[in-house]
């Protein structure tokens, strides 16, 4: 299927990152290879088929609700390229 | 025979034997990274002096401070872990994964510093790191393989004794066939994904890389487990997989996929792969041709799974709490730049593809039915292991490309991974054993595939091809 600019635009806003004009045209072209490719997929007749959300039969893995160590503060900072006291600082949100 | 040619079981023995200690290791390690590294590039952010200490823990020494060789999506405290991407620059993990964990306390002494990959492990080839590509020892113009194309590479020129990298599609596989080591990727949910930078939640594994098959069980033994930090892991005991070496193969029942072996396939490939079944016989192998019907469809299917959950897992990348900060006139602006910036080509069309099967209106038709399609591919594998113990199949199509060759064509790049894939998609686990040499001295790996949880079936029989033949033996001259 075509794929154009401004759909791969707006996915590019979907996933919030900024793509160069020549970004766009390269990937435009691409997406739209690959998508041709990945149409074989459309041959199937898969009606009655369950999806693999799991591909191992185990589910609702849950722990007991009793309180844990869990990172300290500090290492949860180590990384931070910015900090307010114990707040991640970034630019503002809203104008 | 320098200390750093050997193999992890060897050097125990004589570390057990006060033959040498692991200082005499570690030296001779860092003798041979310096002398070779700058040709093979295998690893990542190498310090100049190359400050290895030796170290002794109180506990278990089993492994006696044998060094180990890290793949760098792989969290280890307060050593360096970026996923060979500039958005996770000078990213010191503030906690260790649980592979990490239970190799210190087997006595391992961790590498500070780590092996070169495809930025995110996505790719094939090492090529899509930001540090640059690894060159394959056999052949310093040829990719190693990918995307644990450095822990391929360091095991396979000796800068490393034994490595951990981990597979998605083919990552650990693929890599050990092009550099002609042996890489196994576990089944989903034997070894804990906790502390390992997620690609593809249901697809991703962490796996040994190693010069033969027995350091690969050792290995194995250390770091399968139930983990209760990854909810995904599985609460099986781990058996003694060094119990299924030496044994004979007589009356093991092989089946071969007749959807492997089509026309157009590499005729050295197929020669060397046929030789390797023909010892397999020899050895009292039962091999027949079965059928993986649903084989065509493994790559669409991987590209749509595999993308959309890579696109989620990163989204975290965001330069709020860790990693590259764009500067930005407001957040959503900040967001914009440092994804913008910080990610490489291929993990932007990974991330853009993978948005785009996710989105509103393309969900069913991409997303669901390649989540339906899966199911049909595994039920195939199940079919066969009804009356198979295991598969055996080629792993890669070809022997290494050279660097550049596959770069401009994503498309080509991704149907290299065509072998590999399916045992990714079904969870099942899969070694990939050195058996044989192109013309121009390439290395050739087979592909030997097994039902959940019976890696013993794999290790039996690797260990019994393995020592009838001598491929692990042989070395690039490097």
């Amino acid at each position: 299927m075509p794929i154009s600019k401004e759909t791969v635009e707006h996915v590019a806003h979907l996933a919030r990152m900024e793509l160069s004009p020549k970004e766009l045209e390269k990937l435009s072209r691409q997406l739209q290879d690959i998508l041709g490719f990945i149409d074989k997929l459309k041959k199937l007749n898969v009606d009655s088929v369950k999806p693999a959300s799991h591909i191992l039969p185990i589910s609702n893995v849950l722990r007991e609700d009793k309180p844990q160590d869990s990172l300290p503060r500090e290492k949860v900072f180590q990384n931070a390229p910015g900090r307010e006291g114990n707040f991640f600082a970034v630019p503002r949100v809203i104008e | 025979m320098e200390l750093n040619s050997l193999t992890a079981h060897e050097l125990i023995a004589k570390v057990k034997g006060k033959e040498t200690a692991s200082q005499g290791i570690i030296e001779s390690l860092k003798r041979k990274i310096t002398a070779a590294d700058s040709k093979v590039k295998a690893y990542v952010r190498v310090s100049d002096s190359l400050n290895l200490q030796p170290i002794t823990y109180n506990l278990s020494p089993v492994l006696n401070g044998i060094p180990i060789s890290i793949k760098d999506n792989i969290c280890t405290e307060g050593y360096n872990t970026e996923c060979c991407s500039r958005i996770l620059s000078g990213f010191k993990p503030p906690y260790d994964a649980t592979v990490i964990k239970k190799l210190k306390a087997s006595g391992a002494n961790i590498l500070p510093f780590k092996t070169n990959m495809d930025e995110f492990a996505f790719g094939s080839s090492t090529e899509n790191s930001c540090f640059g590509p690894t060159c394959n020892p056999w052949d310093l113009g040829r990719v190693p393989g990918g995307s644990s194309g450095g822990s391929a590479a360091a095991v396979a020129s000796d800068e490393a004794i034994w490595a951990l990298g981990s597979d998605t599609g083919g990552s650990i596989r693929q890599p050990a066939s092009f550099c002609g080591v042996v890489g196994l990727k576990p089944t989903y949910g034997r070894v804990s994904r906790y502390g390992l930078i997620a690609f593809a939640s249901s697809l991703d594994q962490i796996g040994p890389l190693t010069k033969d098959v027995e350091d690969c069980a050792l290995l194995m033994n250390i770091i399968a487990g139930f983990d209760p930090s990854d909810s995904t892991s599985v609460n099986l005991p781990v058996p003694d997989y060094l119990d299924t070496l030496g044994k004979d193969i007589k009356g093991i029942k092989i089946g071969i996929p007749k959807e492997y072996f089509v026309e157009g396939m590499d005729k050295e490939v197929k020669n060397v792969i046929e030789e390797a079944i023909l010892k397999l016989k020899s050895l009292g192998a039962l091999c027949k041709e079965v059928t993986l019907p649903h084989t065509e469809y493994a790559v669409p299917v991987y590209y749509i799974v595999a993308t959309a959950e890579a696109s989620s897992n990163l989204a975290r990348f965001d330069g709020v709490q860790y990693g590259f900060r764009a500067k930005g006139e407001n957040l959503i602006d900040m967001y914009y730049k440092t994804r913008g910036q910080g990610f490489g080509e291929e993990a932007k069309r990974r991330i853009i593809l993978g948005t785009f099967t996710l989105s509103h209106g393309y969900y069913d038709a991409y997303y669901l039915r390649a989540l339906k399609v899966r199911t049909l591919i595994k039920e195939d594998f199940e079919k066969v292991f009804k009356d198979c113990d295991c598969i055996i199949t080629p792993t890669s199509p070809t022997a290494a490309f050279k660097i550049g060759e596959k770069v401009e064509d994503p498309l080509k790049m991704y149907l290299s991974d065509i072998y590999t894939i399916s045992a990714n998609l079904a969870g099942i686990p899969a070694i990939s054993i050195p058996c044989g040499f192109t013309k121009n001295n390439l290395p050739v790996g087979l592909q030997i595939l097994a039902g959940h949880f019976n890696e013993e079936a794999l290790f039996k029989t690797a260990h019994a091809y393995e020592q009838a033949t001598t491929w692990h033996k042989m070395k690039p001259e490097i």
